[in-house]
């Protein structure tokens, strides 16, 4: 049990004594990429290795969550613990143990498949919600510890009053990262004031965006920052329970969750009197079926309710009548995992990243024709082009760029022409895209944007809950039209229909489901008016 | 006998001044002055779903439309509920309803007493403006008194509602997502062997459309008797 901040402090030194002899670590990643092409028998044969030739002692082999560059999986970094210098390595296989190994005898080999360290992708990324991602054992509650985890929520029970933390979060200007951004401070706020004898927190961990896993990624990688991060919120607003919500589909990061919940409560930082302080707190992970509309802030409470999961009319509003119909807060896996930092250093230095009214930093998945596929985190205001040519290293084959798709389903495309733009919410919607949850195809000069509207829409159509009739019949009959465009069947009436339709869904749809279904048409219409013409067959 | 303290609300409705008990929802104050929102889901009793969307008003000074069986009212609110927008709203969402299933209403039991039938009339809906993708279900004739035909059914849940909440079977529940989302009995078999099923016929009064019908009806028989459940929640109400 750990009962105070000095005590936490005092786990941390011995962590970090225990392991004084230990000048090197070997990290393999094993978040799902890497474990796809065999990162945990990599792991294993490592070990194995480093034992035979008595280097255990010498340098520590562990499995960390994913280091980002998914493009050049398996994943393996050499950390110096003196020098502070990491050096990562990617394309590892099986049969490169043996060079592996070398680099911690005599410094030499595996040259071939070192990554250049100076190379955008790394400079480049401003980490805090990745910052142990790749380099904590996820399953290790005490590498998080060692690496200053449960400081923020030690000293805020200590020190802070609920009023605190709500003021630094505000002051942070942390948005939610969930895809509506907003403001995380005011939501708090709000339901710190109701007044309720039971409150929840809630964290969604649903993701189903497709081609998104920024949120698996965290999970995975770090999921006592999720842990922590909503102890705070709950000591902030005055709740004693909170519910993980993740997709079943997500076998690891349930693993990952479920262990980390089990090490924090015999650690007393779950539980009862945490720290001494009078605050109770205990947290369950709960699954979801994987239906995207189960993201949907209503329908993910109907379903830990263990109810169909449908959206319902707002308001009311979660704040005032959400789990059992008592005040809840629900957070994005990233929102969480922002806030352990801001709390340690405090609303001020989190709001001087970023933009003024986007601060911070924001996780992306790089997908489509991109050379460097995966995961970043950058500092919010950075521009499409540094973000894309920069960090991602440009259009795969160097081929001509045509457009990007942000925001998954309830995105837009935005053309070559305005790569200039900064990666804010206000820009990002000003050009009709949005953030999102931080998914980000790069489409080359072969894509076709009708197919990419018609993709879209029939995720949409399959995801559509049934409950409404402009969503439910809606995305249907503009999946069936688009296919027309595709098929370059479509008459000139069917154009009007089109943008009528789209009018309708959005507007009088009764979740985000349905109200930002027809975004990805509306955008390509918007920037590819052409390909939409030509899909007009003549008379 | 008057438990919490009334409030009154007073606001505008199409710039008719109008007030309400401070819970009461838009559309329970229009229909106490006798202005007409269309409705499809809604039942007075049940509790309000807001899936049909036909309800939607506007309210001055934002661009959002909202559900007027759904949305409470507030002090000096402007309601708008039959601007041109939402007619074209309503004439759209209504298409699509028609396009979804099979609502021909020559051959429907419930021709001259359907509520779909007469929201097209009132509306002035002469031809479907968007194509019909009907799939086609099959019928289920399998209970002795009664007839349940998803192809004209359109999912406002009236029977779920009233089974579960006055009844209190549940016997009927919604199955599969999207334009596939069907009304089933128990886990999804024939009517005549549900077991939940108490076959009081309450779902088939408050049915809107031809879906659920009395076996041998004619079209001039199959008038609804939405009343006979309307009456008993606000007896139950009274007590
Ligand atoms: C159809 C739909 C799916 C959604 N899926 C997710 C999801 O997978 N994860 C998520 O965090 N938010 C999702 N959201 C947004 C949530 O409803 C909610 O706004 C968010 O979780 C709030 O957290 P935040 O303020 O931290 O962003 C979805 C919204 C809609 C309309
Ligand atoms: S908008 Fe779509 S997903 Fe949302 S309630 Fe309506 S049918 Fe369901
Ligand atoms: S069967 Fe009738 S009452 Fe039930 S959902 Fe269908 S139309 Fe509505």
């Amino acid at each position: 049990m750990i009962e105070s901040l000095e005590e936490l402090l005092a786990h941390a030194l011995k962590k970090k004594e225990s392991e004084k002899n230990s000048h090197e670590e070997l990290r393999v990643c094993i978040g799902s990429s890497c474990a796809s092409l065999g990162a945990d028998e990599l792991k294993k044969g490592l070990k194995t290795k480093v034992k035979d030739e008595n280097l255990d002692k010498q340098c520590s082999v562990k499995g960390v969550g994913c280091n980002g560059l998914c493009s050049a999986a398996i994943m393996v970094s050499h950390y110096d613990k003196e020098k502070e210098l990491e050096t990562i390595y990617g394309g590892v296989e099986q049969n490169d143990i043996d060079d592996l190994v070398g680099i911690i005898k005599d410094k030499s080999s595996l040259e071939n498949k070192k990554c250049d360290m100076n190379e955008p992708f790394f400079t480049k990324q401003k980490k805090i919600v990745l910052e142990n991602a790749g380099v904590i054992d996820p399953d290790d509650i005490d590498d998080y510890i060692a690496h200053g985890g449960y400081i923020a929520l030690f000293t805020a029970l200590e020190e802070m009053r609920p009023e605190d933390i709500i003021n630094e979060v505000k002051v942070s200007g942390l948005r939610g990262r969930g895809g509506g951004g907003y403001p995380t401070g005011l939501k708090w706020e709000t339901v710190a004031k109701v007044e309720s004898n039971q409150k929840y927190i809630v964290c969604n961990g649903d993701e189903g965006d497709p081609g998104a896993f920024m949120d698996r990624a965290v999970m995975e990688a770090d999921p006592h920052k999720i842990i922590e991060g909503m102890a705070l919120c709950a000591y902030a607003c005055g709740a004693d329970k909170g519910y993980i919500y993740v997709r079943a589909e997500y076998p690891e990061a349930v693993k990952k969750l479920n262990k980390a919940i089990k090490q924090a409560r015999n650690n007393g930082i779950l539980g009862n009197q945490i720290a001494n302080s009078g605050f109770n707190f205990d947290l369950e992970v709960r699954l979801g079926g994987g239906a995207f509309v189960c993201g949907e802030a209503t329908a993910l409470v109907t379903s830990i309710e263990g109810n169909r999961g449908q959206p319902r009319q707002k308001p009311p509003h979660l704040s005032n009548s959400g789990l059992w119909g008592e005040p809840t807060i629900l957070n994005n896996v990233e929102t969480f995992a922002n806030i352990a930092p801001i709390i340690k250093n405090g609303g001020e230095w989190y709001s001087s990243m970023g933009t003024k009214n986007s601060t911070g930093t924001k996780v992306f998945a790089l997908t489509g024709n991109i050379k460097n596929t995966g995961l970043v985190e950058v500092p919010m205001g950075i521009t499409l082009r540094e973000l894309i040519y920069d960090i991602g290293g440009g259009v795969t084959d160097d081929k001509p760029l045509k457009a990007i798709q942000t925001g998954g389903p309830s995105g837009g495309c935005i053309p070559e022409e305005l790569l200039d733009i900064k990666v804010d919410y206000d820009s990002l919607k000003e050009v009709g895209s949005i953030m999102g949850s931080g998914g980000l195809i790069v489409m080359d000069e072969n894509s076709n944007m009708l197919e990419v509207a018609r993709f879209f829409m029939e995720f949409s159509k399959d995801e559509s809950c049934g409950k409404c009739v402009p969503c439910r019949v809606g995305t249907t009959e503009l999946t069936n039209l688009l296919d027309k465009f595709v098929k370059k069947e479509a008459s000139k009436s069917d154009f009007q229909l089109l943008k009528d339709m789209c009018e309708v869904v959005k507007e009088s749809s009764l979740c985000g489901l349905g109200q930002a279904a027809p975004n990805p048409v509306l955008s390509t219409i918007k920037y590819f008016e052409n390909e939409y013409l030509e899909g007009i067959k003549d008379d | 006998m008057i438990k919490d303290k009334v409030r009154v609300k007073t606001f505008k409705i199409d710039d008719v001044a109008v007030t309400g008990r401070s819970d009461s929802t838009i559309l329970e104050v229009a229909k106490e002055h006798g202005i007409h929102i269309p409705t499809l889901c809604y039942l007075e009793g049940l509790s309000c779903v807001g899936a049909c969307r036909m309800c939607i008003v506007e309210i001055k000074g934002s661009s959002k439309l909202i559900p007027s069986c759904t949305a409470k009212i507030k002090e000096d609110m402007e309601v708008i509920t039959n601007s041109s927008r939402l007619i074209k709203h309503r004439k759209m969402i209504l298409s699509m309803i028609f396009a979804e299933r099979t609502h021909t209403c020559s051959v429907c039991v419930s021709n001259g007493h359907c509520e779909l039938q007469s929201q097209a009339t009132d509306i002035g809906l002469e031809h479907s403006l968007v194509p019909y993708i009907h799939k086609g279900f099959d019928v289920d004739a399998s209970h002795k008194e009664y007839v349940y035909d998803p192809n004209r059914c359109i999912l406002c849940t009236r029977c779920v509602r009233v089974c579960s909440e006055v009844e209190g079977a549940h016997a009927l529940d919604i199955l599969g997502r999207g334009i596939s989302a069907k009304i089933i009995h128990d886990m999804d078999e024939p009517w005549s062997t549900s077991e939940s099923c108490t076959s009081c016929g309450k779902c088939v009064q408050v049915c809107p459309t031809g879906a659920l019908f009395e076996k041998g009806a004619s079209a001039t028989e199959m008038v609804k008797k939405k009343s006979i459940v309307t009456n008993l929640i606000q007896a139950r109400k009274n007590k």
